[in-house]
């Protein structure tokens, strides 16, 4: 079954007039790859090398000094298919923005880069070494970009899609016992 | 009108005044009534446990009435719940503190078998790293089903020949976990 993106019913929320303002400003001066609307919010997805430059003009021009969030993603469809998240607050006008970066892993690029949000927002960093520990995305510029929740011995991304959810190391389950 | 008999004594002479046993039984009898319970509780399992060790259910009439926090002076280590891969060093830690004799109860699906954690993060069975002497199921298991699993640890201790500790069976098994 292919995946769709049909609207959601949340996505007729309207988003606040600085936002969209924002938005249109960021998209004008940098180009974005996509833009829509999700909860009422303003997605913006931007290529890798324009991402540390987006994120440091919310921050620095537009005022959104809040980081939220930040986290990975492995999508099931497309070329690109890893992606990071991050959301921003702007407090004063009360209004959110996520901002998504795809990463693609090809034979030549094993491991995708993208530039590490410390320098902007201290909070980014146990973010990003989560996003890292789960997905194996690098931040360049990180200062301490090591495991954060699993072991430091594990050998893999354990969200990344190639990887099943279970234990793949372990002798002692029967397979027709466990429904596997 | 007779005292009800807290135990049964073991095989022995007895005539007017005296009674003759081996002191191996002795010892065991003394051993197996006065277990000294190591909590090790990381989840819902435990909050049965403390059900269990409360006045209700009263699992100080087994000889357990000093749970004890510290491994040195614990004769039964109960882990009981799920146990991350990140915490089986931990765990082994806390066991390899724990003065001999010592025995190991494991409460509950998590700690016996991974149970539903079938996943990258979860310790498979805390076997893995320690050797279990008692598996309770159950997720939670009642405190009947602990209390059932205690009686099954005192019959254990209770028949244990004082020289097992020092068998070459004993020191392979422990060196199976790496524990010297």
């Amino acid at each position: 079954m292919a995946l769709t993106n049909s609207p959601h019913p949340s996505d007729t929320l309207s988003p606040t007039p600085f936002g969209t303002a924002v938005c249109d400003d960021v998209s004008q001066r940098f180009g974005v790859v996509a833009q829509h609307l999700q909860y009422g919010h303003w997605c913006l997805e931007v290529g890798p090398t324009t991402y540390y430059a987006v994120m440091q003009d919310l921050k620095h021009t537009h005022g959104f000094t809040m980081l939220t969030d930040l986290c990975g993603v492995h999508h099931a469809e497309g070329e690109a298919t890893l992606a990071v998240v991050a959301q921003v607050h702007h407090l004063p006008e009360r209004t959110r923005l996520f901002v998504t970066v795809r990463l693609a892993v090809t034979e030549t690029e094993p491991v995708p880069v993208v530039d590490s949000l410390v320098p902007l927002f201290p909070s980014a960093n146990w973010m990003e070494r989560e996003t890292y520990d789960f997905f194996g995305i690098q931040f360049a510029g990180h200062p301490n970009l090591k495991r954060i929740l699993n072991e430091d011995d594990m050998a893999y991304f354990p969200l990344r899609k190639e990887y099943p959810l279970e234990d793949q190391s372990r002798t002692d389950k029967d397979d027709r016992m466990f429904g596997r | 009108m007779t005292a009800p008999l807290v135990t049964d004594p073991p095989e022995g002479v007895t005539g007017q005044g005296f009674y003759l046993t081996s002191l191996e039984k002795a010892v065991a009898l003394a051993r197996k009534n006065s277990i000294w319970p190591l909590p090790f509780a990381t989840s819902c399992c435990g909050i049965e446990f403390m059900a269990t060790m409360a006045s209700h259910y009263d699992f100080a009439r087994f000889g357990s009435e000093r749970p004890s926090f510290s491994p040195r002076q614990a004769d039964l280590l109960m882990v009981m719940g799920t146990v991350a891969k990140k915490l089986g060093p931990i765990l082994k830690q806390v066991y390899c503190q724990m003065a001999e004799p010592r025995w190991v109860m494991a409460v509950g699906a998590c700690a016996s078998s991974g149970g539903i954690f079938d996943t990258y993060s979860v310790l498979q069975g805390i076997d893995q790293v320690i050797p279990v002497d008692v598996y309770v199921p159950g997720c939670p298991p009642r405190p009947e089903q602990i209390i059932d699993g205690l009686m099954s640890v005192q019959s254990l201790v209770g028949t244990e020949s004082l020289r097992r500790r020092h068998s070459d069976a004993y020191t392979q098994l422990l060196k199976g976990y790496g524990i010297d």
